[in-house]
């Protein structure tokens, strides 16, 4: 596969001798929505934690683009553009919505001690542009009414919602959504599934761990079916969805 | 007068101490008493290169700020590793082994009997001798403290420092490294408390260790979080309200032996009642409740 953004090979992982991941290969392509099913316990969201450095791996390999990923702490492979939503909402509950949003900007001058002081005009020139980015993420979801509004003010799909565009916003080009429709109610569902499904035609790319099925058969392009740490199925959501081993794992 | 003015320089020393501590514990979320400790540095470093080497005020004081800095460092880097509670105790074991440094190094430091005689300082020729000439000096320095504290909190850099008090794993998925803003923030914090050290020094020309003690670190935080820690004016009412209060008690007609006690139970019962009814003190944004946006 010439065209992966992402290749992770052979990753393991034991938590106090369970296995997380077993062995777990898969690859991500250019703006393509892949998404990552299984029963809870499979492994998904360590998979994420692996691959964004929360977590270290017992083994195997993740390249992004060709950078490896496996020994870069968390912020510097945001940096290299991998972004991931939790999820356990994550956001600065008591900063507004835009500061959140302003927050997740990479490389911004305003955010180094020396150009707060000795070159401020610069720093404030970056910050009113972001600003003006981030106003447009945020009106594109319908979340620009709220901008001034404390994140802990907006409703839990909101929330989600706003996590999704802190993602964007990095501009990381590989995004890792971990359950970003869980427990919202079908109209804000609709909002979130259809922002993410705009995503590859602004040249991103999504991994979608998901347990609303009917979701992950909308929006993704490929499905990865894994149980135990291992991918056990893939392919297009029709066919994991008509894969034995699947259905079988799903009646156990 | 004199009076008056002695209180008003206090207040300044002691606010430049809380707005300090305030980056640090309010903004940074870094909860700590060691800052006497940096305090103690600051007045040190002046007093002995001004009794040592009658070297110039500005080249004191700059030294002063950059040793302080480095062991701020020192004492940032475990925040890294430990937190809350645990990062507590490694500060306070910085402020125990700072005290017994100054207390013991006789031969250095001048042990429990002090450095005395420091001399005033001159400054471009002006030698500032008298009460209404040090309230300037420190009123100076007071606004600087101000100015650039206000400049970090409401700049993109007091952003990220937010946001690392209130959730360190959001900070670091979105890009920021949280370890190098610690240590920063701790740099800067430590290195101001050196200047209201180095104000102390040249302004009662005397110090002694039991001026920077664990107890001045637990006051400076109190002036905090009971003024209000994470918001700029907090620590400034905090610092007016908790150094004059217990001057008043002195026109209640109380013996002095007496004042010295009440002043004690009267900052303790301040404390735990802001505790209580009010954890985010007069005017913060941010209560030191367990659990409160961590996860």
């Amino acid at each position: 596969m010439t065209d992966a953004l992402l290749e992770a090979e052979g990753l393991d992982k034991c938590f106090d001798g369970v296995k997380a991941l077993a062995d777990f290969s898969c690859a991500v392509r250019e703006r393509e929505i892949l998404g990552l099913i299984g029963p809870n316990g499979a492994g998904k969201t360590t998979l994420f934690n692996v691959l964004t450095g929360f977590i270290p791996s017992d083994g195997g390999k993740a390249t992004f683009k060709g950078t490896n990923l496996l020994r870069l702490p968390p912020y510097r492979i945001a940096r290299v553009g991998v972004a991931r939503t939790f999820q356990n909402l994550r956001l600065i509950r008591r900063l507004s919505v835009l500061n959140n949003v302003l927050l997740a900007f990479q490389g911004q001058p305003g955010e180094r001690l020396r150009n707060v002081f000795f070159r401020p005009r610069a720093s404030a020139a970056r910050e009113a542009e972001n600003r003006k980015v981030a106003l447009a993420l945020l009106q594109d979801v319908g979340l620009a009414e709220k901008a001034n509004d404390p994140a802990e003010a907006l409703s839990y799909g909101q929330q989600k919602l706003l996590s999704l565009v802190c993602c964007l916003a990095t501009g990381a080009e590989l995004l890792l959504l971990d359950e970003p429709v869980a427990g919202i109610a079908p109209e804000m569902t609709e909002r979130i599934l259809a922002a993410i499904r705009s995503l590859p035609g602004k040249g991103r790319s999504v991994v979608l761990v998901e347990h609303n099925l009917d979701a992950v058969m909308q929006v993704c392009d490929r499905v990865i079916f894994m149980d135990a740490g291992a991918k056990v199925s893939e392919g297009t959501p029709q066919e994991v969805r008509n894969d034995p081993k699947v259905i079988e794992a799903y009646l156990d | 007068m004199e009076y008056l003015l002695h209180i008003l320089i206090l207040v300044g020393i002691y606010l430049i101490l809380s707005v300090s501590l305030n980056l640090i514990a309010g903004y940074a979320g870094l909860l700590s008493i060691a800052h006497a400790a940096f305090y103690g540095i600051g007045a040190y470093v002046v007093a002995l290169m001004a009794l040592n080497w009658q070297s110039p005020f500005w080249v004191n004081i700059v030294c002063a700020v950059m040793l302080s800095g480095l062991l701020g460092a020192l004492v940032g880097i475990p925040s890294l590793r430990i937190r809350d509670d645990y990062f507590v105790i490694a500060t306070f074991a910085f402020q125990v082994i700072t005290f017994s440094v100054l207390n013991n190094w006789v031969s250095f430091t001048g042990g429990p009997m002090g450095l005395p005689g420091i001399p005033q300082p001159v400054i471009l020729g002006w030698q500032v001798s008298t009460h209404l000439e040090f309230l300037l000096l420190v009123g100076f320095f007071c606004a600087l403290t101000l100015l650039v504290c206000r400049r970090i909190v409401r700049s993109p850099f007091g952003r990220v420092l937010k946001a690392v008090r209130e959730d360190e794993v959001f900070a670091q998925a979105a890009g920021k490294n949280v370890a190098a803003y610690k240590v920063l923030v701790f740099m800067i914090g430590a290195g101001m408390a050196a200047v209201a050290g180095a104000m102390y020094a040249y302004y009662i020309t005397f110090i002694d260790p039991t001026s920077f003690t664990v107890m001045e670190s637990i006051f400076i935080l109190s002036i905090v979080i009971i003024g209000g820690a994470g918001s700029l004016r907090g620590p400034i009412v905090g610092a007016v309200v908790l150094v004059t209060l217990p001057e008043l008690l002195r026109f209640v007609g109380l013996p002095s032996s007496v004042a010295a006690n009440v002043r004690q139970i009267l900052y303790g019962g301040l404390l735990v009642a802001f505790m209580m009814w009010r954890p985010q003190g007069f005017l913060g944004e941010y209560s030191f409740e367990k659990g409160s946006g961590r996860g």
